[in-house]
C-alpha cells in the first residue's frame, strides 16, 4: 500500500512538472506540419512539449479568444482593432505562396504566362477555352489547343482560397464585384476538390484543367505551374526567392497585419502570404508566456532550415527584428 | 434470506443502470437539438423559410440558401436506394434460396466485409478509380445517345468528368448494399421452412415463393433494413465529398450535374467558417435540417410499417 501511494505521488509529481512545460496551440492547417516539426526538435533540446492542433484558422481564433489554448494560429491576420479588443498580439511565422497549376499536354511547367486579370476571367467563366485571344496574346510562342478550360478550386474553406481570392479581388474589378474574397466564396463555376490533394488529383486527372495549390504541393507533385505577371510587370515563377521578395518594401514596425498579395516589389510572386500566431498580451502564468516566447524565438533563430526543407519560406531578418521588438514592447507578463 | 436480498439488490442496480442509460440517451438527443436550434437561430431569423428554397450560398456577401445541399442529399440518397434495393434483394435471394451451401458463408462474409471499409476509402476509390471509368464508358456514351431525345438529354447534360450527383449516388449505393443485403438475408432465413416448402409443394416457382410467401412474412425486417441503409446514405460525409463535385450551382436538373450535400458542406466549410456574419449559424441550421430529414424518414417508415401490418391483419 505504501509503495502504491509513493508511486502515485511520483506520477503526480512527474505529471505536474510535465504539465508546467506544456504549451498548447491550435489553428491554421497550412503551417501545421512545420509547427509539428519545430515542436519535435525543440522538445529534444529543451524537454518543453509544444502540442499544436490543426483545427483551421477560425477555430484557432475562437480558441485563443476563449483562452482554451496558449496560442492560436491563423492564415488571415486579425485587424489591429480586433487585436486590441481581444487583448492579443499577432506575429507572422513563415511565408507561403499559392501556385496556379495546369494540365495541358505539350505545355511545360512555367512555360505559360498569365496575368491576374486573365486568371480572374478564367475563374469567372468568361474565358472558357485555352486558345482564347487573351491567353494567346500573353503567350505568342505557345501552340494553344482549342480545348475547354476545366476550372478546379478548393471545396473546403481554406486559407489557400482566402489568399487566392484576395489576389483576384485586388487585380480584377469584375472579380471584386461578383465574387469577392474569403475562406469560402460563391464560386461561379468549377469543380471543388477537398484539400490541396483533392485539387491536385482533379487537375492531374482532367485534361485542360486549371487549379491552385500551395507551393509545396505544386513542387512535390511535378505539376505544370504557370508564371504570373506581377504588379511591376515582370513574369515571375513561384520560388522561395520570389516569395521572399514579396515581403520587401513593407513597414512591419507599425502592424504585422500586412497583405503580401500583388506586391509591387521587384521579383515578387503575386500570390504570397504569411501565416500568423496569436497570443494574449497578459498571461495568467508568466512562466508559460516566457516558455512560448522562448519557443518562437528559438524557431526564428534555428528553424529556418527545417522550414525550407518543408517548402516554407522563413521570415526575412528585418521582420524578425521587428517581431522581437514587438514582444519586448507589448507583452505584459514578463 | 441473505441470497434473496442480494438478488433484489442486484435487480435494483441493474434496473437503475438501464434507466440511467435510457434517460442519458434522451438527454443527449435533446441537448443536441437544443444546441443546434440555439446556434442556428440567427440564420433562421435572417433568412426565414426562404433558406430552404434559396439557391445562393455566398459566404463573403453573407447570403445563405440551402436548396442545393438539401436537394443533393435527397437526390443522392434516392439514387442510392434505387440501385441498392434491387441489388441487395438479389444478393439476399441468392444467398438464402439459390446459392450452393458451400458458397453461402464465404459470400455472406465478403458482403459484410464491404461494410467494414472506411468511407474515406470509398471516396478515394470513387474519385481516382471509379469516376474516370464512369466518365469514359458510361457518361459519354449515354450523353451521345440521348443528345437528341428531349427530357433525357436534359437529364444527362453537363461535362462528362465523372463526378457529380449521380456518381455520389452510385458510391453511396455500394456503401449501403452490405447493410440492406445482410438484414434482408437474416430475415429471409428466419422464414419457417414449413411455409416455403408448402408453397413449393403447391407447385410455386422460386420467384412466387419469394414474392408471395417470404416477402410478406418479412416485410417489417426488409423495410427496417432499407431504412438502415437510407439513414447511412443521408448521413454519409467523406465518400460523398470526394465525388459530388462540391458545387453550389446546379447545372439544370441534370443527374450528372455537380452538386453538394448537407454533410459535405458541413465537413468542408465548418472548420474555416467566418466568425462574423451568418456562416456558422447557417451551417448549424443545415445540421438541424438534416436532423429533421432523418426524423421525417424514420417516422414515415414507422407509419408505413404500421399500415402494412394493419393491411396484413385483414
Amino acid at each position: 500500500m505504501k509503495r502504491l501511494l509513493m508511486l502515485v505521488a511520483l506520477i503526480t509529481a512527474a505529471m505536474s512538472s510535465v504539465y508546467a512545460m506544456d504549451i498548447t496551440g491550435a489553428g491554421a492547417s497550412f503551417p501545421a506540419p512545420l509547427y509539428g516539426k519545430w515542436a519535435e526538435s525543440y522538445n529534444k533540446i529543451t524537454g518543453v512539449r509544444v502540442n499544436y492542433q490543426s483545427i483551421g484558422s477560425s477555430g484557432g481564433v475562437n480558441q485563443i479568444k476563449a483562452k482554451t489554448v496558449d496560442f492560436g494560429a491563423t492564415d488571415t491576420p486579425l485587424s489591429d482593432a480586433d487585436l486590441e479588443a481581444a487583448g492579443l498580439i499577432q506575429f507572422p511565422t513563415v511565408i507561403g505562396g499559392v501556385v496556379p497549376v495546369i494540365n495541358l499536354s505539350g505545355i511545360n511547367p512555367g512555360a505559360m504566362v498569365l496575368t491576374g486579370e486573365v486568371l480572374a476571367q478564367v475563374y469567372l467563366g468568361k474565358i472558357t477555352h485555352w486558345n482564347d485571344a487573351a491567353i494567346k496574346t500573353l503567350n505568342p510562342n505557345l501552340t494553344l489547343p482549342d480545348q475547354k478550360i476545366t476550372v478546379v478550386r478548393r471545396a473546403d474553406g481554406s486559407g489557400t482560397t482566402a489568399i487566392f481570392t484576395e489576389y483576384l479581388t485586388k487585380v480584377s474589378l469584375d472579380w471584386a464585384s461578383q465574387v469577392g474574397q474569403g475562406n469560402t466564396v460563391n464560386w461561379p463555376i468549377g469543380t471543388g476538390g477537398k484539400g490541396n490533394e483533392g485539387v491536385s488529383a482533379f487537375v492531374g486527372r482532367l485534361p485542360g484543367a486549371i487549379g491552385y495549390v500551395e507551393y509545396a504541393y505544386a513542387k512535390q507533385s511535378s505539376m505544370a505551374f504557370i508564371q504570373l505577371k506581377n504588379a511591376s510587370g515582370e513574369n515571375i515563377s513561384p520560388s522561395i526567392d520570389s516569395f521572399k521578395a514579396a515581403t520587401s518594401g513593407i513597414d512591419w514596425t507599425k502592424s504585422f497585419a500586412q497583405s503580401l498579395t500583388n506586391s509591387a516589389a521587384k521579383g515578387a510572386w503575386p500570390i504570397t502570404s504569411s501565416t500568423f500566431v496569436l497570443m494574449h498580451k497578459t498571461q495568467a502564468d508568466p512562466a508559460k508566456s516566457k516558455a512560448m516566447i522562448a519557443f518562437f524565438d528559438w524557431a526564428y533563430t534555428n528553424g529556418a532550415a527545417e522550414a525550407l526543407a518543408l517548402d516554407y519560406v522563413p521570415m526575412p531578418d528585418d521582420v524578425i527584428v521587428a517581431i522581437r521588438k514587438a514582444w519586448a514592447e507589448k507583452l505584459n507578463a514578463t | 434470506m441473505q441470497p434473496k436480498k442480494a438478488k433484489e439488490l442486484g435487480n435494483w442496480i441493474l434496473g437503475g443502470l438501464s434507466w440511467v442509460a435510457a434517460v442519458f440517451t434522451l438527454i443527449a438527443l435533446c441537448g443536441v437539438i437544443i444546441m443546434l436550434a440555439i446556434k442556428a437561430w440567427p440564420s433562421m431569423q435572417a433568412f426565414g423559410f426562404s433558406f430552404l428554397t434559396d439557391t445562393v450560398w455566398d459566404p463573403p456577401n453573407n447570403i445563405f440558401g440551402a436548396f442545393v445541399p438539401i436537394y443533393g442529399t435527397l437526390l443522392t440518397s434516392l439514387i442510392a436506394l434505387l440501385i441498392a434495393i434491387p441489388v441487395s434483394f438479389g444478393i439476399a435471394l441468392f444467398l438464402t434460396e439459390l446459392s450452393p451451401a458451400w458458397l453461402r458463408r464465404p459470400l455472406g462474409t465478403a458482403i459484410e466485409l464491404l461494410a467494414a471499409i472506411p468511407s474515406i476509402v470509398y471516396g478515394m476509390w470513387g474519385l481516382l478509380f471509379f469516376s474516370p471509368i464512369f466518365a469514359q464508358y458510361v457518361q459519354t456514351p449515354l450523353m451521345n445517345w440521348t443528345a437528341n431525345i428531349p427530357i433525357l438529354n436534359q437529364l444527362f447534360a453537363g461535362a462528362p468528368i465523372g463526378i457529380g450527383l449521380f456518381t455520389a449516388g452510385i458510391i453511396l449505393a455500394i456503401m449501403i448494399i452490405p447493410y440492406i443485403a445482410s438484414v434482408m438475408r437474416d430475415v429471409f432465413e428466419v422464414v419457417p421452412p414449413l411455409l416455403k416448402e408448402s408453397a413449393y409443394g403447391l407447385g410455386c416457382t422460386t420467384w412466387e415463393v419469394i414474392w408471395s410467401v417470404v416477402l410478406p412474412y418479412t416485410k417489417a425486417g426488409v423495410i427496417g433494413g432499407i431504412m438502415l441503409g437510407l439513414g447511412r446514405a443521408l448521413g454519409e460525409t467523406m465518400a460523398v465529398t470526394f465525388v459530388i463535385g462540391n458545387s453550389n450551382i446546379l447545372d439544370g436538373y441534370s443527374l450528372f450535374s455537380m452538386g453538394n450535400s448537407i454533410t459535405s458542406v458541413l465537413a468542408n466549410e465548418f472548420p474555416e467558417a467566418s466568425l462574423t456574419g451568418f456562416h456558422q449559424s447557417a451551417l448549424m441550421e443545415l445540421g438541424l435540417i438534416l436532423f429533421c430529414i432523418t426524423c421525417i424518414v424514420l417516422s414515415l417508415s414507422k407509419v408505413m410499417l404500421s399500415r402494412l401490418q394493419k393491411a396484413g391483419g385483414k
